[in-house]
């Protein structure tokens, strides 16, 4: 499992993607704390964690894109498959390397407080929070852009659907909000990903939405590993 | 359930005979979607035996070669190798397996070495990491390109890095998926000169379209075709019962019409094919018969004052026997 990991984290590197990746995320990340911490003058940084919102919604299908994709395209799965390793270990593996890099984007809000502390006293329990939460909104994410991707062989292909996936079910209250049918604003509310991850941001951490995001994070990784043993039935 | 145990525990003998079969495959059926791409796959391989696996194009060559290795599964019928069921215990039975698949499994942004450490790793491998893939290297012959980039290899040395891969660990069963594609004539030569030794030690199956390859190199041979088994043999009796005709080549001077039906008339004898003058009044006749005709043939001239210059029994080929068979299936196939 190690080695499959240490593959998949050292092949962003040896691609324009990871650096792609990291680059936009800390392009983004650095406007939005210039703006909101260094123009407008504030000292917390929760309005930047709750723009970064959109970011992490088209970043982490990048991340993805060619987890499985890439495998099936280039038969590699076919050694990963026929070596003595469990299905779960290769989705596990390649769960941890995504996060793994995404977690690197998240250094960038470390960079910012260290920042911002020349100037003022930020909340660094605020920022710790707030890179937890988005850290398990992303694992959520991940989750999903991995089964996305384990459903086709393009990576382009993986990273479109897992965007339109990501937005759809984000910004699923806005768009029920509109219809007045309780039951399908209830179930929408229930699982709308950007208003659980708003409480985050604003410090509410709540049991019940970390559960929220754990359960979603597994249930796509099991789907996921359903995927790849299925193929073979195929 | 209750018989399972009886079979393994009341009979402690009969476990050895079983571990010498090293590759069992039993009645493997396997549909995509609706197109049968196996009927009824059964063969078994003892240890140090070198399959070849023959067939045209789409016979199911690399699927039964994935299902083998555990990479796809069957709708029906089981594989075992050295006794160890591929899906009842995958982990154990794959430790096992050397594969080469039909597209060597290749990361393209790896080089070599590194591609090789990782597959040495991903198969748990409990060797010596560097000298093991060192040694093996040099088997192979791609040592001279080990830092290079996979991306940037040739087709050939992409064969050769798939093959070394599927050597690590040294496993005792090589499943090599037309391993000479894309080489060029001397590491042919010499690949099948590796396997040939590797077939001492381990049991190899390997699939080529080249008749030639499998009768250098292996011992046994399996022929499929639409996914059934049509020949089943050894490499070196395929060639002699593959066909129930015996068939003789003879140069003979004299009246062309009469030494005709001289040949036609001698008892056993099937069919006479007139192929030519060959020489100033010396004919070429091919002759078909049942059994071996040479004696009564020699008396019939010996009565005439027509020679017998050369007579030479013509040993069918396997390519002969091969489309024979392959041939022959599809015949009654379209008929039915
Ligand atoms: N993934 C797949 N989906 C659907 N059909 C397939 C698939 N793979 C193979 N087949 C079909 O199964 C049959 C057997 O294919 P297979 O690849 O095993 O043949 P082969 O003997 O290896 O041929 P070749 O000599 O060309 O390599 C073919 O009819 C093929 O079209
Ligand atoms: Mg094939």
């Amino acid at each position: 499992m190690s080695a499959i990991f240490k593959r998949e984290f050292g092949s962003y590197f040896s691609s324009p993607v990871g650096y792609a990746v990291l680059a936009a995320y800390m392009f983004f990340s650095g406007i939005f704390f210039y703006v909101q911490c260094l123009f407008l003058g504030s000292s917390s940084m929760t309005m930047v964690f709750q723009q970064m919102f959109f970011i992490v919604l088209f970043v982490i299908p990048l991340i993805t894109m060619r987890t499985f994709s890439e495998e099936k395209r280039q038969k590699t799965e076919q050694a990963l498959l026929t070596a003595p390793v469990g299905v779960p270990s290769i989705v596990g593996a390649k769960f941890l390397s995504s996060l793994a890099m995404f977690a690197l984007c998240l250094c960038s809000y470390l960079i910012e407080g260290i920042a911002l502390s020349f100037m003022t006293q930020p909340d660094w329990s605020v920022i710790i929070g707030n890179v937890f939460a988005m850290a398990i909104l992303g694992s959520s994410f991940i989750a999903m852009g991995l089964f996305i991707s384990s459903l086709t062989e393009s990576a382009i292909v993986a990273a479109i659907v897992s965007f339109v996936l990501n937005v759809l079910i984000s910004i699923m209250d806005t768009i029920s909000g509109t219809v007045s049918w309780d039951v399908l604003t209830g179930i929408t509310n229930a699982i709308s990903f950007q208003k659980k991850y708003n409480n985050f941001s604003l410090g509410l951490i709540s049991l019940s939405d970390v559960v929220f995001f754990v359960s979603v994070t597994f249930i796509f990784l099991f789907l996921t590993d359903r995927v790849i043993e299925r193929r073979r039935w195929a | 359930m209750s018989n399972i145990p009886n079979s393994s525990f009341l009979i402690p003998n009969l476990k050895k005979e079983v571990y010498f079969i090293m590759i069992e495959v039993k009645d493997l059926t396997k549909y995509y979607v609706k197109n049968k791409a196996l009927d009824h796959v059964s063969f078994s391989l003892k240890e140090g035996e070198i399959l070849g696996f023959l067939g045209p194009n789409g016979a199911g060559k690399s699927t039964t070669m994935n299902i083998i290795t555990g990479y796809l599964s069957s709708d029906s019928g089981s594989v075992k190798i050295d006794g160890i069921d591929i899906l009842e215990e995958p982990k154990e039975a794959k430790k096992r397996i050397g594969y080469l698949p039909e597209q060597p499994p290749l990361y393209n942004d790896m080089t070599v070495q590194k591609y090789l450490e990782f597959m040495f790793k991903l198969k748990k491998v409990r060797l010596p990491m560097k000298e093991h893939i060192n040694s093996i290297c040099e088997q192979v012959k791609i040592s001279d390109v080990k830092e290079k980039i996979i991306k940037h290899l040739s087709k050939g040395y992409r064969q050769r890095v798939g093959l070394a891969q599927a050597l690590l660990g040294d496993p005792p069963v090589l499943i090599l998926d037309e391993p000479t594609v894309g080489l060029d004539p001397i590491q042919i030569v010499e690949i099948r000169r590796l396997i040939r030794d590797l077939g001492k030690q381990h049991t190899v199956i390997l699939s080529s379209h080249l008749l030639s390859e499998v009768q250098a190199v292996c011992d046994k041979i399996l022929i499929i075709n639409h996914g059934k088994i049509v020949a089943d043999e050894l490499t070196s009796s395929i060639t002699q019962t593959g066909s129930s005709t015996v068939s003789l080549e003879l140069i003979i001077e004299g009246r062309r019409q009469t030494v005709h039906s001289i040949l036609q008339k001698v008892d056993g004898v099937i069919k006479v094919t007139d192929k030519g003058e060959c020489e100033r009044g010396c004919y070429e006749f091919r002759v078909d018969s049942r059994r071996d005709v040479r004696r009564l043939i020699f008396r019939a001239f010996a009565k005439t004052d027509f020679s017998i210059l050369s007579m030479r029994p013509v040993e069918q080929s396997l390519e002969d026997i091969y489309l024979d068979i392959i041939t022959g299936k599809s015949d009654t196939e379209e008929a039915s």
